[in-house]
């Protein structure tokens, strides 16, 4: 299991990564997070604490979740992230384009 | 399983030469990267740093050789050389394909392009290698690697 799935106190959907993000399992992330927004969810923290390794498409995954959440009004947050997934998302830029935590518990304290 | 084939070397320096070949198939590229990463360092580990981008670029390029170059075509296959030098490694990852314009990829990090969901690839090998080099068809790139 790549992805698991808790919710906070408040509502907000806490979705841990398991090991890696890539082109074999960014349509599972894709569909979780579709499903959230499809029950009315639109809050979320995706948790990579316990994930080493993101590739391109998987970074391609999280810039389309990222877009339809905030079309659907809603926020999405990253935390967690390893100092070569945080070293990634600088050399790619896209630490500009996502609200990035040093923990889980910091991104939730944002909402 | 994958297995890599030690090739003679063709000059008495040291180098060792290794080659692996897998089939177009994405769920095989995590048994390809261990297959690399023991020819590159044997019983040694590298450093977080180097592991991750030996992982990254080979991924990126192993990915974008099934995926663009092979055509997801089962029956086409990748192979990976592996150059094993003292204190470098220079990987090769070819495609059954016809090879594709490698010159004037688009920059995914400018503004207007961060919210594409793709073209990554390709930059972040150019970033993470210390050399990347193409061959003229374009279904053959290099990469050169630290060994520490």
């Amino acid at each position: 299991m790549a992805f698991s799935e808790q919710r906070d106190a408040n509502g907000v959907v806490v979705m841990a990564v398991e090991g890696q993000l890539v082109v074999a399992n960014r349509q599972e992330l894709k569909q979780l997070l579709q499903d959230g927004l499809d029950r009315g969810d639109r809050r979320f923290v995706l948790d990579f604490s316990s994930a080493a390794y993101i590739d391109s498409s998987g970074l391609g995954a999280l810039v389309s979740v990222n877009r339809k959440v905030r079309e659907a009004g809603g926020d999405l947050r990253l935390a967690g992230l390893n100092e070569d997934l945080t070293a990634l998302f600088e050399l790619t830029k896209l630490d500009t384009l996502f609200t990035i935590a040093a923990t889980p518990a910091e991104a939730l304290a944002g909402f | 399983m994958l297995r890599a084939s030690r090739l003679p070397t063709p000059t008495q320096d040291g180098r060792e030469h290794y080659r692996v070949e897998m089939p177009s198939d994405l769920s095989r590229v995590d048994d390809l990267i261990d297959v690399v990463v023991g020819c590159c360092f044997g019983q040694g580990e590298p450093s977080c740093r180097t592991r991750f981008r030996l992982c990254t670029v080979v991924a990126e390029a192993v990915v974008n050789a099934v995926e663009n170059g092979n055509r997801n075509d089962p029956a086409r296959r990748v192979t990976v050389e592996i150059e094993v030098h003292a204190d470098h490694v220079i990987i090769g990852v070819t495609d059954e394909g016809d090879g594709y314009d490698t010159t004037t990829p688009p920059d995914p990090t400018t503004e207007d392009a961060l919210e594409r969901t793709s073209g990554r690839g390709l930059f972040m090998i150019r970033e993470l290698a210390d050399h990347v080099a193409f061959n003229d068809r374009g279904n053959t790139i290099w990469m050169t690697l630290p060994r520490c």
